[in-house]
């Protein structure tokens, strides 16, 4: 794995502090791609709601919306490959994952 | 010896912000200020930062964002930051590049993130910052004259620079939770910037508005030492409104002044720590460009109130009927609304103990940064709980409970990010609405009254509400409190939530409840009653101002009862309405409409010239037929202000014995 890229829906951040609620999932992921991020692979992350052109600059997001519309978000990009789509990976995906950034595994 | 508005003018620094509670003349007297140094030559530009600013209606000028030039007056521009207009210009900025290029859904995303409280909050918190920490954005101006948000909200504003510098310093993620405002970092140089400028004694001044009234001088003292703590030393304070009675032995001129000369007493060592100017209490309230050059002149043009006609009040419930009404209900929230300084608190702290005082369960609480519950309320009652939401503590409380419960399913890594993101200033406003959310749920099984902060303040909070509403439809996670999922259909619950809008009888704070009751419909709320506080109208004082000012009310009760369902009047007290009694007071059973009523001796004779006396009682209350003090035999002859020769006159002329 070299490169993992997010495209969340437009969200207030990261996290989702922002909100009428806390969702742990938000915070989850966020440590997780900090995790990746310290482990060597190349992480990118992108808020709707702040760096839109990034959406509209990829035109397999900007076609799924289109198509699909606003619940394919959040959209997981592994290597450049479509990984999750409307969702985060779940937690055993998480660290596999993790596991296989640190050992340098696929 | 005492220095006017004036005396003030010279000493004026290039930035001049005027601050202080509700309601005592902080537009004004910044408006005055403006055409003064405007009148002497200089460049001025003058800037609104209250969320619900009257700076349109004072100036007579339609204001937007931009610099306007006032048409009457050479020199002087104006503005107004209003976060609604900041927040769409913001949104815009954001997502109008997007229009066409990303798909409908997108944007639709987009601008609803893009809508909450929060976005407005920074969008009018950045522009604020522009003016003072970007020199391009004021060039060209020789003053630049900040008319401030009530103290509350301005202290906030004021201490963001400060916390946000301090916030940049201490991030280390990158991933910093400023919310909306992602680009804040590329703002540094002008958060820096505005902090320098305040802080720097040469170029700000902060200018305290009181009145001589207790809760506008301890807010004033208050935030004097919170500048004072945080490196804003430069302030002057304005006493603004100042009463002297002109007449002798008008009962409620001569009590007026005593209620002021107590109140500055009992500040004395506080107005005696900084420069202090005053400014007496005029004839009528200051809307207009030639009231406020007469306010900034030496004389004030105080024609004499001789000859006005008796006035035609409107007719108007007390707020004794008012709370028979809220009692019937057995539970439910009673909130007060309106602008800054109309007696919000009061009421709420009246109506509490009224209820309290029949055997109900009341809770009393304030989502009013600045509140005063507890000096209004002065003592505890029996079946009374008060409470405040105090932001702070909201704050600490919420990202406590945060990071044990979500925080604690989440590995070191996330846990730091989520603790990191908590600190965003974002967080105190959801902290706040879940408060009022829990606050307003409590009144399932009580009363609850709530003093809710100054209108702004209090549409950003209903904003929220709706936000978070349509934000929850999508949402279902069980650590959403029942609160916050039932708050909206609650306060649209007219069995459940009775707002109480309050106004004074003049134009700003009638227009301004207005504009809240029209917003309020928007939101599915409809208001359950109006109450004009401090009317004079009904006290019937000689005082010449005071008789001006009463006649002045006229139009702006006629306008409360032509929009309100229903409308109370609570007339000036003569003690400021502090303590158990005082509360009590204001629930007369009838409003004593206090009019001066003549009467004379019978004569016991032919012959006998009666002697005449006026005596106060009030109106339509029946006839005396004995001198309450001395005890002769009288009867009424006549009401108001007419010559006692008119009244005497009756004696024997009708039956020509003399």
């Amino acid at each position: 794995m070299i490169s993992v890229q997010v495209y969340d829906p437009a969200m207030c951040c990261s996290t989702g502090v922002c909100g009428p609620d806390v969702d742990p999932e938000l915070a989850a992921v966020a440590g997780w791609l900090h995790q990746l991020k310290e482990s060597g692979v190349r992480v990118d992350r992108y808020n709707l709601a702040q760096q839109p052109i990034a959406y509209a600059q990829n035109s397999v997001v900007k076609d799924l919306l289109q198509k699909e519309g606003i619940n394919v978000l959040p959209l997981v990009f592994v290597d450049g490959e479509i990984a999750f789509k409307g969702a985060y990976p779940d937690e055993a995906t998480r660290q596999a994952w993790l596991a296989g950034a640190k050992t340098g595994q696929p | 010896m005492s220095s006017g508005l004036a005396d003030f003018l010279p000493s004026a620094t290039r930035f001049l912000f005027f601050t202080g509670k509700g309601g005592v003349g902080k537009t004004s007297l910044a408006c005055a200020t403006a055409l003064s140094l405007a009148g002497a030559g200089r460049r001025v530009l003058l800037v609104s930062t209250d969320p619900a600013s009257n700076l349109d209606e004072v100036l007579e000028t339609p204001l937007s964002s931009e610099a306007a030039q006032i048409s009457q007056v050479p020199g002087l521009f104006a503005l107004n930051i209003d976060p609604q207009e900041a927040a769409r210009q913001y949104r815009e900025k954001i997502v109008g590049p997007m229009r066409g290029i990303l798909p409908d859904a997108a944007i639709e995303n987009m601008e609803e993130q893009l809508s909450g409280a929060c976005t407005m909050e920074i969008a009018a918190f950045d522009e604020f910052s522009r003016f003072l920490g970007d020199p391009a954005s004021t060039e060209g101006y020789d003053h630049v004259i900040f008319d401030t948000a009530p103290t509350g909200h301005t202290l906030r504003l004021l201490t963001l620079p400060k916390a946000w510098t301090g916030f940049f310093q201490t991030n280390t993620s990158g991933t910093s939770c400023l919310g909306p405002l992602a680009g804040l970092d590329r703002q540094r140089s002008v958060y820096e910037g505005a902090l320098k400028a305040l802080t720097n004694s040469a170029l700000a001044t902060v200018v305290l508005v009181s009145r001589a009234e207790m809760a506008p001088l301890r807010e004033a003292r208050r935030t004097h030492e919170e500048l004072n703590a945080l490196g804003v030393t430069s302030q002057r304070l304005i006493l603004n409104g100042l009463f002297t009675a002109s007449v002798d032995g008008d009962r409620i001129a001569t009590a007026m002044e005593a209620r002021g000369k107590r109140a500055l007493a009992h500040f004395a060592t506080f107005l005696s720590q900084l420069p202090v100017y005053e400014v007496p209490l005029g004839p009528a309230n200051l809307v207009g460009i030639a009231a406020l050059r007469a306010l900034a002149g030496t004389a004030s043009d105080l024609k004499t109130a001789s000859g006005f006609p008796i006035l035609a009040v409107p007719d108007f419930e007390s707020i004794g009927d008012f709370l028979s009404d809220l009692e019937s209900a057995g539970h439910g929230i009673i909130m007060t609304m309106g602008k800054g300084g109309v007696g919000k608190t009061t009421l709420a702290a009246a109506i509490a103990t009224a209820l309290a005082s029949r055997g109900h369960a009341v809770h009393l609480s304030t989502t009013d940064p600045a509140a005063h519950l507890l000096d209004t309320l002065q003592g505890s009652f029996h079946g009374l709980t008060v409470s405040r939401i105090d932001p702070q503590e909201e704050t600490r409380a919420y990202v406590a409970q945060v990071m044990k419960t979500q925080g604690a399913q989440l590995d070191a890594e996330s846990r730091a990010l989520l603790a990191e993101d908590l600190r965003s200033p974002c967080t105190e406003e959801i902290a706040v609405f879940r408060a009022f959310a829990r606050t307003v749920a409590a009144a399932r099984d009580g009363f609850v009254i709530l003093d809710t902060a100054p209108t702004g303040h209090t549409l950003l909070l209903l904003d929220t509400t709706e936000a978070y509403h349509r934000e929850l439809g999508r949402q279902s996670r069980d650590t959403i409190p029942e609160d916050v999922r039932t708050l909206l259909p609650r306060l649209r619950d007219p069995d459940f939530t009775r707002v109480i809008l309050v106004t004074l009888p003049e134009a700003t704070p009638v227009h301004e409840a207005a504009a809240l009751q029209t917003d309020l419909r928007r939101a599915g709320i409809e208001p359950f009653g109006w109450v004009v506080n401090q009317c004079l109208t009904s006290l019937d004082s000689s005082d010449p101002v005071l008789k001006c000012r009463a006649i002045n009310e006229a139009p702006y009760l006629a306008e409360v009862t032509a929009l309100a369902q229903r409308a109370a009047m609570i007339p000036w007290q003569a003690e400021e309405p502090v303590g158990p009694a005082a509360l009590a007071a204001l629930f007369a059973t009838a409003i004593p409409f206090m009019k001066t009523y003549i009467y004379e001796t019978i004569p016991s004779g032919c012959c006998e010239t009666p002697k005449h006396y006026e005596i106060k009682q009030e109106e339509n209350s029946p006839a005396l037929t004995q001198h309450p003090e001395t005890g002769e035999a009288i009867r009424r002859v006549m009401i108001g202000d007419q010559p006692l020769a008119k009244a005497s006159s009756e004696c024997c002329g009708g039956t020509g014995c003399c």
